[in-house]
């Protein structure tokens, strides 16, 4: 069997990758944390995220702080899934190469 | 892609979740600092009660205005220190995260501050009721012990090290419960002697080898 293809199409970017991981360790994050720890751009950023919900793996809640919104993302199930699954693929690739 | 991109990829995934879910930057310089000025202020602290009870045996006899000068000029040198640590302490901590270009103020850095404050406040308004009722002697056991709390509780969101820092404290701070005469010594130990100790460990663990610049 080819190992790459068990490798998540999805996670190619290294963006998406890091999202998935902040999401793994956090219950919540809000935009501008995303950002700040990525250090990417708004709207790079957004796209990455809308990406990410429309596949299912993660969660938006919109919320209010004051008049200000507060996008928060958390992770789902499917997410967490996907997420391990990549994780042990690369694990796997490497040990095969050695 | 290839097995040195994949090791790239699992290592930067690794360092993600770690900035993304503890505070990094506190820096064991912090912790020198603060060794310092609980040393320093517990040195005062211990001339000023030992010329009060040096005067109280001259005199014979306990005198009102006296005891409630020192513990007026007592309280102060308490805010002292702890503004002076805390400034110094954020100093070296900004220093740290500026040289690895991190933030300072980010969701890490606030769950440190949030999960270090909850035993700490609960802390400081025990201790103002332990002075109101004038148990003066339980202030020192009851500073270590709530101060340990509050670092092993913060220690979930930063280097792990504060975790056996404040599990010391808690210790020092339950044996002085048995020993409440000697408390400024076990202040001053607990303080000076183990911030100093643990600071210099994480400094020698993970700033050793960082460049100076900037």
């Amino acid at each position: 069997m080819n190992p790459i293809g068990n490798l998540n199409k999805l996670f190619d970017s290294r963006i998406r990758l890091g999202v998935m991981s902040v999401l793994m360790v956090n219950e919540e994050v809000s935009f501008n944390d995303l950002k700040q720890v990525l250090e990417v751009t708004d709207g790079n950023l957004a796209s990455h995220l809308t990406t990410l919900e429309e596949n299912g793996y993660l969660k938006v809640h919109k919320g209010f702080i004051g008049r200000k919104t507060n996008t928060t993302y958390s992770i789902t199930k499917a997410g967490e899934k996907a997420f391990k699954g990549h994780l042990t693929a690369l694990e796997n690739m490497i040990r095969s190469i050695e | 892609m290839n097995e040195q991109q994949h090791l790239e990829t699992l290592s930067d995934i690794k360092r993600i979740m770690e900035r993304s879910s503890r505070f990094i930057s506190l820096s064991g310089l912090s912790g020198v600092w603060a060794g310092i000025c609980g040393l320093a202020g517990a040195t005062v602290a211990y001339l000023w009660i030992h010329s009060y009870y040096l005067a109280w045996d001259t005199r014979g006899s306990y005198y009102d205005n006296d005891y409630a000068a020192l513990r007026f000029k007592l309280i102060a040198l308490a805010v002292v220190v702890l503004t002076v640590t805390l400034a110094g302490g954020a100093y070296f901590t900004w220093r740290k995260a500026r040289r690895n270009n991190l933030p300072i103020w980010d969701a890490t850095s606030r769950k440190v501050v949030v999960n270090l404050c909850l035993p700490l406040v609960t802390g400081g308004f025990f201790i103002l009721g332990l002075m109101y009722n004038n148990h003066e002697p339980l202030i020192a056991p009851s500073c270590l012990v709530f101060y340990g709390l509050a670092l092993v509780n913060a220690s979930k969101y930063t280097l792990t090290d504060i975790r056996y820092l404040g599990i010391t404290e808690i210790i020092l701070g339950i044996l002085n419960i048995f020993f409440l005469s000697r408390g400024l010594y076990f202040w001053a130990l607990g303080f000076g002697v183990l911030h100093i100790i643990y600071g210099l460990v994480m400094w020698w663990k993970y700033e050793r080898g960082m460049k100076i610049e900037g």
